[in-house]
């Protein structure tokens, strides 16, 4: 990188008339963005086709298959064509607030990848507040929400961001109560210290450290789900009662910036559960293992090998999460609006506050030896409903005794 | 206790509904991709005694012209008169317009010798409504009547 950037301002007179630290800055920003926003377009178009294809199955359907081999090129026929349709502003729409309302929503989005940690080293930004700034950007995307439902002078864009607004306020309290578990529980809000206080197997992992971590897993998880407007809490474009809520008047380009804003949103739930809760990017021996296999020397290949298997570690956990989001999608209903705030003030937020009490005692007076034990009970119990789920899965195909077709592409 | 109660019961049926909708991943899909992607044609799938596409076998159409005057929206178009070259009476075009047809069977009961009747096949759509008027009897050909063999 160093060599490269030298060689651009060798190359380039205008460069030349610049200070080097600017150079420098611009080309990693540049290079960073370029980076992850070919990431999260080709995340959200693998996604949006899983997820197509996910839901057919699940309801006796087949699902897209016709666009390319399997119907993969699906989700790019329907961005071009989205992407050639006119751009539409209505007339009494907010002209300014209208335009610059989805890229609120983007660089919210986008400003929380920025401190996501791929690997020990991939990272664009570690900072000693990480999982502080993942909060704040959170608040970000709901400003851009609620001024696209406003600006469209449209009511149901506008009840759709009103509850958007609703529903990450209120969601806020048990998710950050939750954080605030996982900070007391390593001392750190550093997003790395966090995934290296943790380890590589299951009962290394915060989730499974003590029966209150695993609550708040499962709190913090409804609560991601509730904050990126997913379902079943995905009130604010509820299509059955506001025709699409906020992005309702939205078309063209814009529209597709919501798009991708709402597929990073799947992705970074994904992640930020997987750093909190499940060991980030930790793959314990793999990365010698790999390292061993290839018979790397050179410094850099080594490097490049340890960061690439726990980048693959931590996606592998990170989309196994996000199907888990996808699958919900297709099970549960919608939720009542207010079923949706009486699951919020009347069941989670006391729960966490009981969690976060007792994860303080927790952190004062159980010594080691006691959150060995807890760890090894808990990761036993998590394998019991893991085991338990594959076995009713398997008792509901043979009560159903419908026909098996293993093969998903078919 | 409805406190405690909820929670255990969500739960419970959270988990339920995801081992259901889990197992529907491993399930046969109920779809059957019309008209390229089925094993084997649909016409095929079907009842021998569906009513589609009207069909002549002009090889043995006596030339009674029953079926035209059966039909109660006259669909059916037969020309017929003497060759002179024969010397004897010909069919000269045999025409059923299929877009007015609405399958209903009249003019299959009345032929002597079942030469009209109806086949399985029933993908009518067209660009061209004219299309859907089917010629039996093409190029001109002249069909002489069958007659049934005297005992
Ligand atoms: S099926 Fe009925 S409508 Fe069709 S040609 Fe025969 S008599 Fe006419
Ligand atoms: S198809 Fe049957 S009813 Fe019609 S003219 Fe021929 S023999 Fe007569």
């Amino acid at each position: 990188m160093e060599n490269f950037i030298t060689n651009m301002i060798a190359q380039c007179s205008w460069l030349q008339s610049l200070p080097k630290w600017v150079v420098v800055f611009g080309f990693q920003i540049f290079f960073s963005v370029l980076i992850l926003f070919a990431f999260v377009a080709i995340f959200a178009m693998l996604a949006g086709y899983v997820e197509r294809r996910v839901a057919g199955r699940i309801q006796s359907r087949i699902g897209p298959n016709r666009v390319g081999p399997q119907g993969i090129l699906q989700s790019l026929a329907d961005g071009i064509k989205v992407f050639l349709k006119e751009d539409v502003v209505p007339t009494a729409a907010d002209p300014i607030l209208f335009r610059i309302a989805p890229y609120f929503v983007f660089v919210g989005m986008f400003l929380a990848f920025v401190a996501i940690p791929f690997s020990a080293q991939w990272v664009i930004s570690d900072f000693n507040l990480g999982i502080f700034y993942l909060l704040a950007c959170e608040a970000l995307v709901v400003i851009g929400i609620v001024m696209s439902g406003w600006a469209s002078n449209n009511k149901w864009s506008l009840i759709g961001g009103m509850r958007s607004a609703a529903q990450i306020v209120s969601y806020e309290v048990p998710v950050s109560l939750t954080i605030l578990m996982i900070v007391l529980w390593c001392g750190t809000m550093d997003i790395q210290q966090i995934i290296l206080s943790q380890g590589p197997m299951p009962w290394h992992w915060h989730v499974f450290q003590n029966p209150f971590l695993f609550i708040g897993f499962f709190i913090f998880f409804i609560g991601s789900l509730a904050e990126g407007n997913r379902m079943p809490f995905d009130m604010p474009e509820a299509e059955s009662e506001l025709v699409s809520g906020y992005n309702t008047e939205y078309s063209g380009f814009r529209f597709i910036i919501f798009f991708f804003a709402e597929f990073a949103n799947l992705y970074l739930i994904g992640a930020i559960v997987t750093i909190l809760f499940l060991g980030g990017w930790q793959a314990g021996v793999l990365p010698e293992f790999f390292v061993s296999i290839f018979g790397a020397e050179n410094p850099w290949i080594v490097a490049l090998i340890k960061n690439f298997t726990q980048l693959f570690v931590f996606q592998a956990k990170a989309l196994v999460l996000v199907f888990v989001i996808i699958q919900l999608r297709w099970t549960l209903p919608r939720v009542r609006v207010d079923q949706l705030m009486a699951l919020c003030w009347k069941y989670l937020v006391p729960i966490s506050f009981v969690n976060l009490l007792a994860i303080s005692f927790w952190v004062v007076f159980v010594p080691e030896i006691g959150t060995k034990i807890t760890a090894g009970v808990m990761t036993t119990f998590g394998a019991i409903i893991f085991i338990y789920f594959f076995y009713r899965v398997y008792w509901q195909l043979k009560f159903s005794k419908a026909k098996i077709r293993m093969n998903p592409f078919s | 206790m409805s406190y405690l109660g909820n929670i255990v019961s969500s739960v419970q049926t959270v988990f339920e509904g995801l081992t259901i909708t889990f197992s529907h991943l491993f399930r046969e899909p109920m779809t059957i991709q019309y008209p390229d992607r089925t094993p084997i044609p649909v016409k095929d799938t079907l009842p021998l005694r569906y009513r589609g596409f009207l069909d002549v076998q002009t090889d043995i159409c006596t030339g009674c012209t029953l079926c035209q005057k059966a039909c109660p929206i006259d669909c059916i178009l037969i020309e017929a008169g003497k060759d002179p070259e024969l010397g004897q009476r010909v069919m000269t075009r045999f025409a059923v317009d299929l877009s007015k047809c609405m399958y209903c069977g009249l003019c299959t009961e009345p032929c002597p010798t079942g030469a009209i009747r109806f086949t399985r096949e029933f993908e009518a759509a067209t660009y061209d409504v004219k299309t859907l008027v089917r010629e039996y009897i093409l190029n001109g050909e002249k069909i002489v009547p069958y007659k049934a063999p005297k005992k």
